[in-house]
């Protein structure tokens, strides 16, 4: 038995790669592409009569492989289908960090899914509220719940929009410009960011576009998303080049955390910074920009 | 008696000179006195050196028992002519006590095994050893110990006298009626018959074999008419399908491209990075991958590569007509777009395999190499690395070039799985040292990358480009955790194959394999 640290509800999360819980080959070792976040896929890329056979293998993985600092979170089959109690059973007796609830659509849904799984934990002897929760929201009733999803649960560490189900249900294609899903996503944004959660945008199936790839994680990054979901270990690179900050950024955050403590320290509240007034209110952005830059080898120091 | 990579030699092996391995370069500087052939004179003009038969042209030849015959393995696993002369050889003429020298053997000579069985062949002197012939040998049928050289110790044993070669057969995919051989332009194409070109100066009789006679002079031959004493016409010299690939693709396993990319990131963070540099690499998936992200590197820098050598495939060919790199030069082609492109694409060259690799002479190629990247099955953590005998200790393998350019170049870089299926690739110990540790210097793998600590420069430079790295002895305790630890191999006391380093010292033997019992 692999023991796993505690889930940090909050971390680093700008990767998040899909992959089929059912394929050892896949999953064996899928840390070593320095994704931040592995997706094990229980839903759509398991053949309804192979559920079972992915859950045994989920199940090895998790006990038997060091994933190290990659988080490991499992995708569930939807509410509306036989399979999600048993799914939760083996995510929780495996040791996930997380669950992704698919098709989520309503606080009651988040609901749902917390009782059942708080009941595993107690079933395996599992520190009770261990197991994070996130909430795909596929559909256009999720987008507009969106807020009391988010605010559903304190084990809620983000929302993520799905666009296959979502574009079908609005009719849609994917664009270049994104254009076809900004509402939506400003809204699953804004909710996210009002509750204190983190939020990720849907994965881009066109392995071969890679330029449009590029083009999407860009405005993904402008938007203000945490991170983005991903179905090859050749989209990684990519986003955390983009999503990594500029040199200039983390000289000016680390500028900041050391004079903020300093001044903490001497019982000062507001002080400047090359000329620009800092008050407490700015420290945690620029600790976050400076885990970033830590996560992207930019930042050695010890401020984070 | 121990040698420099800590391989007992048996005493028995250490006589007529023959010395253990010393470490690297310890022959530099030395004299080498060259064996001539001796060749039979043809003053009278002749029309045409065709004769009806193979047969036919061992008897003009004097083929007798006890001879050496070469052969090179220009036409890979699809070459029919090693089988046809051996047949020939043997069932029609009854010859026996032969030894086959050859470049390398394969899948494709399963049927000398048999001979060896039978104890007609007695001898085997190659890089590669695989399929059939590998197992018989391994089994310990082989009345002599096979010798395995890299591609640069052969010509140095041939030029040295160390192998005497009675009879070279030259498989030719054209040749005149005299025998100027090329590569091209027949039905059975190959590209360079580099390996051939040695093998037909030394050789005291020369035999062409083609399927495709073409009209006198067959020029620029590679093989040239004044070394060839017959021309045989065949239907076929092989399956072309087999000889070349339609076209080396770039692999798309995100595994390899990972290794691949991070085997780019070594060689730009090195000083030998520069506008002119050389480079060698593999057809291996992540070893061909390199190509496509070091080309972003030297376009990122603004650099162009001066020339590239080894068996050449399309990409390579690519990057030739893109104008990134100088030239290619060219012992080996490996498929159809290297074939192609040979002697036709202005600046790619066809070189001998003594040129490309002999480290006795003055100025062989692999010498000035920048950059090597290579595969492996098996590296230890002494950085010794095995491309020749299987995880069971059986013979499946090839040197090939591997020893001669890791010794050569500048940055020799060795990328591989961590693990294949249940086999630990970096490991403690490995069967058989085919690449002495102190020619090697990074290793990539999927789970990290390490730096041979004998060159502190080399992890300066990734560490100052911020490329992680850890120790070799991590990476094994990781593929130990992940596969378990393999069992020790069990030997018999009988040496079935000799191991030669590309200076000719004895790098290592491999005993025969006791019979797996479960």
């Amino acid at each position: 038995m692999i023991p796993r640290p505690k889930p940090e509800r909050f971390r680093l999360r700008r990767t998040m790669m899909f992959m089929n819980a059912q394929k050892p080959g896949l999953i064996k070792d899928a840390y070593i592409y320095g994704v931040d976040s592995i997706m094990l896929d229980l839903e759509d890329a398991v053949a309804e009569n192979q559920k079972d056979a992915a859950r045994f293998s989920l199940y090895h993985a998790l006990k038997t492989i060091d994933y190290g600092d990659t988080e490991v979170i499992v995708r569930i089959n939807g509410l509306d289908t036989p399979h999600w109690q048993e799914d939760i059973r083996v995510c929780v007796a495996g040791g996930a960090d997380g669950i992704r609830i698919a098709k989520c659509e309503s606080a009651q849904d988040v609901l749902t899914v917390e009782k059942a799984v708080e009941a595993a934990e107690k079933e395996f002897g599992v520190e009770v509220g261990r197991t994070l929760l996130m909430a795909a929201l596929e559909s256009p009733k999720g987008i507009l719940n969106a807020y009391e999803i988010c605010a559903a649960s304190p084990r809620m560490f983000g929302v993520a929009i799905s666009g296959g189900d979502f574009r079908k249900c609005m009719q849609t294609k994917p664009t270049a410009s994104g254009i076809d899903m900004v509402t939506a996503r400003g809204m699953m944004l804004i909710a996210a960011r009002a509750v204190g959660i983190q939020c990720f945008d849907t994965v881009f199936t066109d392995l071969d576009d890679m330029e449009g790839f590029i083009n999407e994680t860009k405005q993904n990054k402008e938007m203000g998303f945490d991170g983005k979901s991903l179905i090859n270990p050749k989209q990684i690179r990519p986003v955390h080049e983009i999503f990594a900050p500029t040199e200039k950024e983390v000289m000016q955050a680390e500028l900041m955390v050391r004079a903020f403590r300093e001044a903490a320290a001497q019982g000062i509240g507001v002080f400047t910074v090359n000329g620009k007034m800092v008050d407490v209110a700015f420290i945690p952005g620029a600790e976050r920009t400076l885990k970033l830059a830590k996560a992207c080898g930019m930042y050695e120091g010890d401020l984070v | 008696m121990k040698n420099a990579v800590g391989r007992d030699i048996p005493e028995f092996l250490l006589k007529d000179g023959r010395e253990v391995y010393q470490g690297k370069n310890y022959m530099d500087g030395k004299y080498l006195q060259k064996a001539a052939p001796r060749t039979r004179r043809y003053e009278k003009p002749q029309e045409s050196k065709l004769v009806d038969s193979i047969v036919d042209a061992l008897k003009q030849v004097g083929a007798k028992s006890g001879m050496t015959f070469s052969f090179h393995h220009h036409l890979r696993n699809g070459d029919f002519v090693v089988n046809m002369v051996m047949q020939a050889a043997i069932e029609e003429l009854g010859l026996d006590n032969i030894t086959i020298a050859a470049t390398s053997l394969g899948e494709a000579h399963d049927p000398v095994a048999q001979y060896i069985e039978e104890g007609k062949v007695v001898g085997i002197q190659t890089s590669g050893i695989r399929g059939k012939i590998g197992e018989v040998v391994s089994a310990g049928k082989l009345k002599t110990p096979a010798i395995i050289r890299s591609h640069g110790g052969r010509p140095r044993a041939i030029e040295a006298g160390e192998v005497h070669i009675d009879i070279a057969v030259v498989a030719a995919p054209t040749s005149d009626c005299v025998g100027n051989c090329r590569g091209i332009g027949g039905k059975s194409n190959c590209g360079s018959l580099g390996y051939a070109m040695t093998d037909a100066k030394y050789a005291d009789h020369v035999i062409v074999v083609t399927d495709c006679l073409v009209d006198f002079p067959n020029m620029p031959a590679s093989v040239e008419a004044i070394d060839v004493d017959a021309v045989v016409v065949v239907d076929s010299i092989g399956n072309p399908k087999k000889i070349a690939s339609a076209a080396a693709r770039i692999s798309q396993n995100p595994r390899d491209l990972m290794m691949a990319e991070n085997v780019a990131k070594v060689i730009a963070s090195t000083p030998y990075f520069k506008e002119g540099f050389s480079f060698q690499t593999g057809v291996g998936g992540p070893s061909l991958a390199a190509n496509l992200f070091l080309e972003k590197y030297m376009d990122e820098r603004g650099i162009k590569m001066g020339w590239a050598i080894g068996g050449i495939c399309g990409p390579m060919v690519e990057m030739l007509k893109k104008g990134k790199v100088g030239k290619v030069i060219d012992v080996q082609d490996f498929d159809l777009d290297a074939v192609n492109s040979i002697n036709q694409t202005p600046g790619h060259f066809e070189m001998s395999a003594s040129q490309y690799a002999n480290p006795a002479n003055k100025g062989a190629f692999v010498n000035k190499l920048d950059f090597v990247v290579l595969a492996a099955l098996e590296i230890d953590t002494g950085f010794n690395v095995n491309v020749l005998t299987g995880s069971d200790g059986v013979l499946r393998g090839a040197p090939g070039g591997h020893p001669d350019t890791a010794a050569g170049s500048k940055c020799c870089i060795i990328v591989t799985p961590l693990v294949r299926g249940r086999m630990a690739t970096v490991c403690k110990n490995v069967v058989t040292v085919t690449t002495p540790g102190d020619c090697v210097d990074v290793l990539v793998t999927d789970y990290g990358i390490a730096v041979n600590p004998l060159r502190p420069d080399l992890i300066k430079c990734l560490d100052d480009a911020g490329i992680p790295h850890v120790t070799i002895e991590s990476l094994q305790e990781k593929a130990y955790s992940l596969v378990g630890t393999p069992d020790d191999l069990e030997w018999e006391d009988k040496v079935v194959a000799v191991l030669e380093a590309r200076d000719g010292t004895i790098l290592d033997v491999v005993r025969k394999i006791k019979p797996l019992k479960l």
